[in-house]
């Protein structure tokens, strides 16, 4: 029973021994979907990036991310006024909606995956382990930083026909914070959080 | 070798933890304390559900205004399509088509593609289960990418503001269409693709039995 597993998407019974296991990981040998995947330092590595994508989601939101220079007139918008002011235009489903994706739910994730590494990495095991994981799992694909950039682009070209568009700071930001949330999903692997929580004590 | 899954023996994957844990009335992971599950429960109707939602959807989404741009000239409505071809107008192409693929064709072959997979699943077909667990596999990859446009209103309507040459302001299109992607990738999340393969699964296992069959009935 130890040594056995199935594939999480085409139920085939595996026997861990028997899965061909590269360096990088185990991929289902029947539909080919990833069983896990090995990386060297894996928890130092995600805690490190984690760290990164905080100061960089923080940094992201300080900054404007467009301007625009109509006729000597200067404007910009950092990401709570694009929020703002959609809820002054009565759409405040929408206004969620871009901040969840964007802000809220990258910055919970984040937070939820310092209090879960920080203590396995001096081998211990964080309090609601299985809660935050869950939570994880469930709020991972609503966090679309790489989508917003390529809005921010889309805009800056719609806006160029209107006025000088001005690229600001914080684009360079949620640019390195998608490479930095990228890095952190080929580091991490859930199951080696687990075998880490296992071994804590 | 002959196949061997995990529901012949009655386990199941932790959906938490990933630990195969035996099935039983309530049974819980022996790792996490989760509910264990044969499958997703109710994945089905869950899907349908948000399915249809999400089609009643595309049609307000498509052909209501996302934007409406007040200038000295009057008022513009844009739709979807009319931002498609304001971007290929002014020489855009590249830009058009990503916009294209990401409002028009991602989110129409989305909702066709989930459909095709459950009636499959329904219809209890077997064939092909590797493609259309595949094509699966891309779906849950593109499907955020349909964000794009409720993005670039978000930031041009904060932009365009109190201006003395235009105002904009989003149309009730823009929350539509929002809803729309937000109902499908609801409806690829509540979809298990372990159903795919589980009437291929009993057809391969009971194989001999079955071609047996088949032959006698057609002799
Ligand atoms: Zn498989
Ligand atoms: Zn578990």
């Amino acid at each position: 029973m130890r040594d056995l597993t199935a594939c999480p998407e085409c139920d085939l019974l595996l026997n861990s021994t028997h899965v061909t296991a590269t360096k990088g990981g185990a991929t289902c040998p029947r539909c080919a979907a990833e069983l896990f995947r090995r990386h060297p330092d894996s928890l130092e590595r995600s805690l490190a990036l984690t760290c990164a994508a905080l100061v960089l989601l923080f940094l992201a939101n300080s900054f404007p991310i467009v301007g625009l220079n109509i006729q000597g007139h200067q404007v910009e918008t950092t990401l709570f006024g694009t929020a703002r002011q959609l809820w002054r235009d009565d759409m405040p489903i929408v206004a969620v909606l871009l901040l969840a994706t964007t802000v809220v739910i990258p910055l919970v994730e984040m937070l939820a995956m310092a209090w879960i590494l920080f203590p396995l990495r001096f081998q211990r095991r964080p309090p609601g382990f299985a809660l935050l994981i869950r939570a994880l799992q469930l709020a991972h694909p609503w966090a679309m930083v790489e989508v917003f950039i390529l809005g921010v682009l889309v805009s800056l070209v719609k806006l160029s026909h209107l006025a000088d568009v001005l690229p600001g700071p914080a684009i360079w930001c949620f640019g390195a914070l998608m490479l930095v949330l990228a890095a952190l999903s080929t580091v991490l692997d859930h199951r080696t959080l687990w075998q880490s929580w296992e071994r804590a004590a | 070798m002959k196949l061997q899954t995990a529901t012949q023996h009655d386990l199941a994957l932790c959906e938490v933890c990933g630990q195969l844990g035996k099935l039983a009335n309530n049974a819980q992971c022996i790792r996490c304390a989760t509910r264990l599950h044969h499958r997703k429960p109710h994945s089905i109707q869950y899907t349908w559900a948000l399915l249809i939602a999400a089609y009643v959807l595309y049609v307000p989404a498509n052909l209501l205004p996302i934007m409406e741009t007040r200038s000295l000239f009057g008022v513009q409505r844009d739709t979807i399509l009319s931002g498609v071809a304001f971007l290929w107008n002014s020489g855009s192409w590249i830009l058009a088509l990503i916009v294209f693929i990401a409002s028009v064709a991602v989110p129409m072959l989305k909702l066709l593609s989930m459909t095709l997979l459950v009636v499959s699943v329904q219809i209890k077909n077997t064939m092909a289960p590797l493609p259309r667990a595949r094509l699966y596999r891309l779906l849950e990859l593109i499907g955020r990418w349909s964000m794009l446009d409720v993005y670039v209103v978000a930031i041009l309507v904060a932009l365009v503001q109190a201006q003395s040459l235009a105002t904009m302001a989003p149309g009730p299109g823009v929350l539509a269409f929002g809803a729309v992607v937000v109902l499908s990738m609801l409806a690829t999340m509540a979809f298990d693709p372990r159903l795919i393969w589980d009437t291929a699964n009993q057809t391969e296992i009971n194989g001999e039995v079955s071609t047996h069959a088949n032959q006698s009935t057609a002799a």
